[in-house]
């Protein structure tokens, strides 16, 4: 329930504070998931949220996004409401879910051409690079019910290549990944951070990210 | 980092795209209503009269009634799989306003479900001995009327869709919002067959067309975001 803050090196870096929260509080189901709950995000960082199953850390994501309203308290969008700003932090976050978002009847290609379609203009050359780039060269036009479970989370994280949103928000990332993956991912957590955007994970994964700060629920 | 942001008139045509992609690949969706309207207009026949001329009264209502029933039928599919996948996250997600996109996921859902019904309710119709002069009162208000039961439709799927059981809530929450196009549509072809000017009546079910564009993807937009949270 009590976060770590950590905004002494935020003078000397001069990063600008991206995400902060104030007072959080969340009950569900007449249970308390967290109260009194503080912390800010600044710019080169990795967040991660730790807890038991149930403490709250989905719900907790889930309420940054925007995609739960279930709660009181303050979020600000580097300093500003963030229901007064609602497109600029959407067009800044990328969210990955414990469901990836990956539709199974089509294949990966034409996915990531909508998901990130979203957000930008998307060329196919970029999609295909990133695909390969995850290692799943020879499986772009496969359907993705034929896809094992680490695949398509693999087709889900190949947006963090394409999109060059600043804020990711990701539930879980690792729970499917093989060990070359997790290798992966963590470098493109760092990768993120050293070019000065935010992470924002839950795992119970150790991660072994310079920037990492740590913020328990429950 | 936002100067290739995308328009939403492209997200629009991307989700429509989408939409229209995977109806195509899964191609029951779209196969299972189609012949469900073709066996419940059929069967009309068969359980009441061959007669022609009892026919030709009823014509109209059981085309009317046999593509609600086909539209309610195809609904399911509109939001379950987005749900299920966390495409429907995304979606809400997008910087894009909502209602775009929920208008284009509507419009590829009556592009592959509602849009056959009406090219071959003629058919039926002919199966049904309607008089020659309803022809044209048939289709236009089959034309307008099933976008509005889409439309309206997605409401309802919307409001549900986080539902474990769904079971007949579904038809609760829709139905009472489809009744009103089902008069305005059998009342234009049976008043048209009466010597009213058809004009009229299809002036109702454009304006219930353009009331339900307009107001309905507001609506599944906000059930949407209930059902996610």
């Amino acid at each position: 329930m009590s976060a770590i803050p950590n905004g002494n090196s935020d003078a000397a870096s001069n990063k600008a504070t991206m995400l902060t929260a104030t007072d959080l509080f969340c009950e569900r189901d007449d249970r308390i998931l967290f109260r009194y709950l503080n912390f800010e995000l600044t710019e080169g960082k990795v967040l991660q949220v730790q807890g038991s199953n149930g403490s709250g850390k989905t719900t907790l994501l889930r309420i940054l996004c925007g995609l739960n309203d279930g709660y009181e308290g303050d979020i600000r969008w580097y300093g500003e409401a963030i229901e007064e700003q609602v497109e600029n932090f959407f067009s800044s976050l990328l969210y990955i879910g414990h469901r990836v978002g990956v539709n199974k009847v089509l294949t990966p290609l034409e996915n990531l051409r909508w998901g990130c379609g979203l957000q930008q203009a998307v060329s196919d050359a970029e999609i295909l690079e990133a695909l390969v780039a995850l290692g799943l060269r020879g499986f772009e036009e496969s359907q993705c019910f034929t896809l094992s479970a680490g695949q398509q989370q693999r087709v889900s994280l190949a947006r963090l290549l394409i999109n060059p949103a600043k804020l990711w928000i990701l539930d879980e990332p690792f729970t499917t990944l093989d060990s070359s993956g997790v290798a992966q991912l963590e470098n493109l957590l760092r990768q993120h951070a050293d070019a000065g955007g935010s992470v924002l994970v839950t795992t119970h994964h150790k991660l072994t990210v310079a920037e990492l700060e740590i913020l328990s629920l429950g | 980092m936002t100067t290739n942001r995308t328009t939403t008139a492209s997200a629009f045509r991307a989700t429509l795209k989408r939409d229209l992609l995977i109806a195509y690949k899964r191609k029951n969706d779209i196969v299972n209503p189609f012949m469900f309207f073709l066996i419940v207009a059929t069967l009309f026949p068969i359980g009441i009269s061959p007669d022609p001329e009892r026919l030709a009264t009823i014509a109209a209502g059981v085309l009317w009634i046999s593509t609600l029933l086909a539209a309610m039928l195809s609904m399911d599919n509109l939001y379950r799989a987005d749900f299920e996948d966390g495409s429907l996250e995304q979606l809400l997600l997008s910087p894009h306003p909502l209602y775009f996109m929920v208008l284009a996921k509507n419009i590829a859902h009556w592009l592959v479900s509602g849009l056959p019904v009406v090219l071959a309710s003629p058919l039926i119709a002919y199966m049904l001995n309607l008089p020659a002069d309803a022809y044209l009162a048939l289709f236009l208000s089959l034309l307008l009327g099933t976008p509005v039961l889409s439309l309206l439709g997605s409401i309802g799927v919307a409001l549900t869709v986080g539902l474990g059981s769904r079971g007949l809530i579904l038809a609760v929450i829709t139905l009472p919002m489809s009744v009103p196009v089902l008069i305005a549509g059998t009342m234009a072809v049976q008043q048209t067959l009466n010597g009213a000017p058809l004009l009229a009546y299809l002036a109702v079910l454009a304006a219930m067309l353009l009331a339900s564009i307009s107001l309905a993807p507001l609506a599944s937009a906000a059930a949407l975001r209930i059902s996610i949270n």
